[in-house]
């Protein structure tokens, strides 16, 4: 092992120290018993906590953003998962293209795309606010999607699939058997990461509310700006919390280098 | 054989059909009502709206704070993670994972989680100006909150580990033997840094700076938590027109604004970067 420049190792400790900082003193701050903003607290309390489940509308928000991260994400398993099986696996006309199409919402930024969303779903062609907020995640999830699976195929032995055919299997069969068991790992990975980016989205979900629809980081935003008590700082911890978890669970069926790439 | 080929065609393109739907009908058509509104006057194709938004010295601020903000984060994205990212790529293999995993948490994270973090740290009862009234510093909390400053530190904070996971990604393949041939071969360390290891850094460097830069000159959550009325941005100041102004022309405008915008400095930066790279290997 070479031995590592001292200046280096320090100068990344204190990048890293930017980095995580912020995230302990929220940590802290919410266990405060101060009633605003205040570091270091005064003494410790759990009563922020107890007070998410006192505001009303975080509840509620919350289970919206739920709602709409799961189904959006199942329903961009369903679209997405044919398509990386279909990009990975064969040669076709205009098949640059597409795979330009669908990873053209990674590019379109969030916030012009949520308008034009407002616009031209609810405003020009009546659709419920509601669909439009998960045609809208939808959208801008089927790209990770169509990533990660089409990365964990990259592994995949198609010859396997090619001797089941061979053996007489039909193609959905060969595909619901072989095929899809092999990537299970992947499509966690996928449902995982989409679910966190639909959960975490404020450009695309700030435009497509209305009465009673709404979901969490927004209502959390809106919250900051009229309080400024440690609740939304308790909130956070909750939801790094959830964050560790799915991280986890990434780590273990994808890994974390898929990220540096 | 040639029957069964036809039919695997059909089969591909029918399987791919609802995706292509789905795309089309909720990112394509709306995106393009959006931009084509903006062209259109009375007599056909006008630029008339463009002139009346960049005519107006408050939108011109505003579209130069959000250029000046998103260079200066990507320029200390680049001055922080560049270094770190090498320390990384070049460390053990357990510390990397620990190293990676700390830069893909915040990632994770919610942004609004981020930048909310950022307002306790720089409120006037925050830990900064607390430390400053305990040492004497200052006598009364300064306002480091809701301007310019507390933005680029927001933007700065959300895309740098975008820019360490850029870089560690091609940092990893260069070979250590390189850096040792040109050091043997007489370079110094400064040498076979700006000869070896830059130019090989390049790809990577060239996609985390389209990312910090598009990031931030798109980015809504933090300029609108941390910057406040007087530093509005073109993603704020985007959002104020539709749905405090409802006005839809002005909104539209600035849409296309920022999508031209982010397209035209992404090729900017990899033709800057190809230049760059082109006199390194000369």
């Amino acid at each position: 092992m070479k031995k590592q420049n001292k200046f280096l190792t320090i100068f990344s400790l204190l990048v890293y120290m930017f980095l995580l900082a912020p995230l302990v003193i929220i940590t802290v701050t919410a266990f405060g018993s101060d009633s605003y903003l205040k570091f270091p607290p005064s003494g410790f309390s759990l009563k922020w906590i107890e007070n998410i489940f006192k505001v009303e509308m975080f509840m509620k928000t919350f289970k919206i953003s739920m709602e709409v991260a799961v189904l959006g994400t199942t329903l961009a398993l369903i679209i997405g998962i044919p398509v990386a099986y279909v990009l990975s696996r064969y040669k076709f006309k205009g098949k640059k293209f597409l795979q330009g199409l669908f990873l053209s919402p990674v590019i379109v930024p969030g916030i012009v795309l949520g308008f034009s969303l407002l616009k031209f779903l609810i405003i020009n062609n009546d659709l419920p606010v509601f669909t439009s907020l998960l045609l809208g995640h939808t959208v801008i999830i089927l790209p990770y999607i169509i990533r990660v699976i089409s990365s964990s195929l990259e592994n995949f032995d198609f010859s396997i699939e090619e001797s089941a055919v061979s053996l007489g299997a039909s193609r959905l069969k060969t595909f619901f058997i072989i095929v899809l068991p092999n990537v299970t790992s992947g499509v966690i990975a996928a449902f995982i990461l989409a679910f966190i980016n639909s959960f975490n989205n404020v450009p695309i979900s700030i435009f497509l509310t209305g009465p009673g629809i709404s979901t969490l980081p927004i209502q959390m935003m809106s919250y900051v700006e009229y309080y400024f008590d440690p609740t939304v700082a308790a909130l956070s911890v909750i939801l790094m919390a959830m964050t560790a978890v799915l991280m986890f669970i990434v780590e273990k069926t994808l890994g974390l280098t898929y990220f540096a790439k | 054989m040639e029957r069964g080929d036809k039919m695997r065609k059909k089969a591909i393109y029918l399987i791919l059909l609802p995706g292509i739907l789905l795309i089309t009908l909720f990112l394509i058509v709306p995106l393009f009502s959006t931009i084509l509104v903006t062209f259109k006057g009375e007599q056909g194709f006008t630029l008339a709206r463009y002139f009346d938004f960049f005519s107006d010295s408050y939108n011109m601020s505003v579209y130069l704070r959000t250029l000046r903000l998103s260079v200066i984060a990507t320029i200390f994205c680049i001055l922080l993670g560049f270094p770190t990212s090498y320390y990384i790529s070049k460390t053990n293999k357990n510390i990397k994972g620990l190293y990676i995993m700390f830069a893909v948490f915040p990632l994770l994270t919610s942004p609004v989680v981020r930048s909310f973090s950022w307002m306790v740290i720089l409120g006037k009862k925050g830990i900064i100006n607390n430390l400053l009234i305990y040492f004497k510093i200052v006598e009364k909390p300064l306002t480091l909150l809701f301007n310019e400053f507390s933005i680029v530190i927001g933007f700065i904070y959300l895309f740098l580990p975008l820019m360490i996971m850029s870089l560690i990604g091609v940092m990893d393949n260069i070979d250590d033997d390189l850096i040792e041939a040109a050091e043997s071969l007489g370079a110094s360390k400064f040498t076979a840094f700006m000869k070896v290891i830059f130019p090989l850094s390049m790809p990577g460097l060239i996609v985390g700076s389209i990312l910090v830069f598009t990031g931030s000159l798109t980015a809504y959550t933090t300029p609108q938590l941390l910057g406040g009325n007087k530093s509005k941005v073109l993603a704020t100041l985007l959002y104020q027109n539709a749905m405090s102004l409802s006005d839809w022309n002005t909104t539209a405008v600035i849409a296309t604004i920022m999508i031209v915008t982010t397209i035209a400095i992404s090729s900017i930066i990899s033709k800057f970067a190809a230049t760059l790279q082109g006199r390194g290997e000369a």
